[in-house]
């Protein structure tokens, strides 16, 4: 995956390089927003993560004039100002996600990697039916079934899988579960997301040997089949 | 301060651009105008007035003096011609021939082109008894008997030019007495009414210079003027107020700060001391990235509040439904609360519209079900629940988060809405005393307020907001089923 940094602040941006290359992806990182505006027209990235404020043309600026070029690279906007008012914003410009500074490297990690799989499948392209080993979720019925046996579950409950499942085998964090599944975009601070999690944990995988809901340590939840990684 | 506007500032310069000078201005300028209207109106109606009087005694006289030749021939009407000439205050005749050769009257000298004419018009004339003189103005009317002779009959109007003379020298004289007044006025205003703005001026000079304890003079009139100067004594009693607030907060930041920063580099150094293994290694660095993270926790829900406080997320705030913010709120809890033994009670009236931020709004509930589930727990099996409602109750929409733990004594309620103060009973649990001032700062940001009660026993937290106004009109009694 090729992710571009657009970010001025020399220290933060090679932490975020290194970070990225140490997680098996490609990134590039451009100083100020013309240096950016011209490597995100140019090169053929995944992911574009970029700064609000930056030297020469700043952040929503430089998203409005790629979007105007429809250059539709998802882009992540990492902000210094607070998350009342400046997400709407953000959005508005054209961004596709957003999160304040300062963040956790793993939920900008699992953010990133979920916009970049955005890019490869089309919206049209979504299908109807989820399946991931033998448990498949049918969007437009509502139905949850593993090896054929129907899983009932509260309408909440579906779309906290419904959300794990659509990014299966990538990490999911607490803050993107709040955003997806209840449209709220505080911070977590208590343990309110884990107990839903592992009440829904408790229905899809009791009884089968193999776990599909699997906790990520320091990073968030991830639907797959494996267990390897697993710390329950 | 008052940075001297570009060049130099003339004495002249400096006193046109002061108000008085415009007011006064603005008011000498409309009254005059006034007065030439007035005055120009009652001069054109005094001379129509006079004039149609002219010409009405003319016509009439040409009427007799008309009668008189038809039935005397011409010897009566110069007969009467010479008579009527010779009164006092007689009005001016003339009788010719088709030629113009005088027969009879008192006009002596005329504009040769007149007697050529018929009809009613202004001419110079002399008298004959004044000749030489400077010639006076007249209305006249030349009327062509039959056998064509001409009868002029007119009126002197150096009346009507006195009229004038007299309308003008009035003008002249109210214009000097506008003049005056309007001066004076101008100098009252200053006096009066400037005076208290230039007032106001110094006071807010003085205060900008730092003295903050500084109020305007209300002079108690209740005009626009004291009503400024109230407004801003109450804007200078809220920067105060804040100014307040910033101090206490940094005094706080600064002490509550300290302690997590000094753990942390405890924390730290003991690791580097000590640490032995990299797995003692690796747990120690986790544990002050946990600590880092609650720190930046901290700071955001300081920035947060700071912004809120601010008034800066009031542009983005739209209509959203109450009723079903505290439902999601209470439904993303109520896991949480089951797994802690503890039941919620939810009862949220439908549809409560609201005007401001759903967001904020599920923050604050988030923050108050959070204080409920950690600080409200009853050691009683029987009383652990937790009560959340949402009404409408005048005019607000009232969502309350009722516990039925020890509570908050009646003395320390204040005190618990402000940053980073925690109860005695509470340090020993996790938390920052932050969570109820956010609560109280969206509340402020709505409009409404944040009340602590009692809920015998229990905390009972009121969030009060405005309801917002239905647009569509209240239906008559006849509510459909």
């Amino acid at each position: 995956m090729r992710i571009l940094i657009i970010e001025d602040d020399r220290e933060a941006a090679s932490y975020l390089v290194k970070a990225f290359r140490e997680a098996g992806h490609v990134a590039d990182h451009a100083a100020d927003g013309l240096d950016g505006y011209a490597m995100a027209e140019a090169g053929d990235y995944d992911v574009l993560v970029v700064d609000r404020m930056l030297p020469k043309l700043d952040g929503l600026s430089l998203i409005r004039s790629l979007r105007e070029q429809k250059v539709e690279t998802p882009v992540l906007i990492l902000s210094a100002l607070g998350q009342v008012d400046d997400r709407v914003k953000g959005l508005r410009a054209g961004g596709d996600d957003y999160l304040p500074k300062p963040y956790a490297f793993s939920e900008l990690l699992a953010r990133v990697e979920v916009l970049a799989r955005r890019r490869t499948s089309a919206p049209s392209a979504e299908p109807t039916v989820y399946r991931i080993a033998d448990l498949e979720l049918d969007r437009l019925s509502h139905r949850v079934t593993r090896a054929g046996q129907e899983i009932v579950l509260q309408p909440r409950e579906f779309r906290l899988l419904e959300y794990l499942m659509k990014n299966a085998n990538q990490v999911v964090t607490r803050t993107m579960l709040l955003e997806h599944v209840w449209d709220y975009h505080f911070d977590p601070q208590t343990n309110v997301i884990d107990v839903h999690v592992s009440r829904l944990r408790a229905k899809i995988d009791k009884g089968f040997d193999k776990p599909l809901i699997h906790t990520i340590r320091g990073a968030g939840y991830m639907v797959r089949v494996g267990t390897e990684g697993d710390e329950e | 301060m008052n940075a001297p506007m570009s060049g130099p500032m003339t004495a002249l310069g400096k006193l046109v651009r002061t108000t008085a000078f415009k007011l006064t201005f603005a008011y000498l300028f409309i009254f005059t105008v006034f007065a030439f209207v007035g005055l120009g109106y009652v001069a054109w109606n005094a001379q129509r007035l006079l004039t149609e009087q002219f010409i009405a005694t003319i016509e009439s006289e040409i009427d007799s003096l008309s009668t008189q030749y038809r039935f005397g021939g011409l010897r009566r009407l110069v007969n009467s011609v010479e008579r009527r000439s010779r009164a006092p205050g007689a009005l001016l005749y003339l009788v010719t021939t088709e030629t113009g050769e005088r027969i009879a009257g008192n006009v002596g000298a005329l504009p040769p082109e007149v007697l050529g004419r018929t009809g009613q018009f202004e001419t110079l004339y002399n008298r004959t008894d004044e000749t030489g003189t400077r010639p006076d103005a007249a209305i006249v009317r030349v009327y062509l008997l039959p056998g064509g002779f001409r009868l002029l009959v007119g009126r002197d109007i150096e009346e009507r030019r006195r009229l004038q003379e007299i309308i003008r020298r009035a003008f002249g004289y109210s214009l000097l007495f506008i003049g005056v007044l309007g001066c004076l006025g101008g100098w009252f205003i200053t006096r009066r009414v400037l005076k208290r703005v230039d007032d106001m001026t110094d006071i807010t000079r003085h205060i900008m210079a730092g003295d903050l304890g500084g109020r305007l003079k209300v002079a108690g009139t209740g005009d626009e003027l004291d009503r400024l100067a109230q407004n801003l004594n109450a804007m200078l009693d809220r920067i105060g107020e804040l100014m307040r607030g910033m101090q206490e907060v940094s005094d706080n930041i600064a002490h509550d700060l300290k302690t997590p920063l000094t753990r942390l580099r405890n924390k730290a150094d003991e690791a580097l001391r000590t640490a032995r293994t990299s797995d003692e290694l690796k747990a120690a660095l986790e544990g002050t990235i946990e600590e880092s993270d609650n720190l930046i926790r901290i700071f955001n829900a300081l920035l947060m509040i700071a912004r809120l406080e601010a008034g800066n997320a009031r542009e983005n705030l739209a209509d959203f439904d109450a009723a079903e913010a505290v439902r999601d709120v209470a439904e993303l809890y109520e896991a949480l609360a089951e797994e802690a033994g503890v039941g919620l009670e939810v009862s949220v009236e439908d549809s409560l519209p609201v005007h401001g931020s759903r967001e904020l709004l599920g923050q604050a509930m988030a923050n108050l079900l959070d204080n409920a589930l950690k600080y409200g727990a009853s050691p009683e099996a029987s009383a652990r629940t937790i009560a959340v409602s949402a009404r409408r109750l005048d005019g607000e929409v009232q969502v309350v988060v009722a516990d039925r733990g020890p509570g908050i004594p009646e003395t320390e309620r204040g005190r618990v809405l402000e940053r980073f103060v925690r109860l005695e009973t509470a340090r020993s649990r996790p938390g920052f005393g932050l969570g109820l001032s956010l609560a109280a700062a969206v509340a402020r940001l709505h409009g409404g307020t944040l009340r602590l009660e009692d809920n015998e026993p229990g905390l009972r937290v009121v969030l009060a907001l405005p309801l917002k106004a239905v647009d569509v009109p209240q239906p008559t009694l006849q509510s459909a089923a």
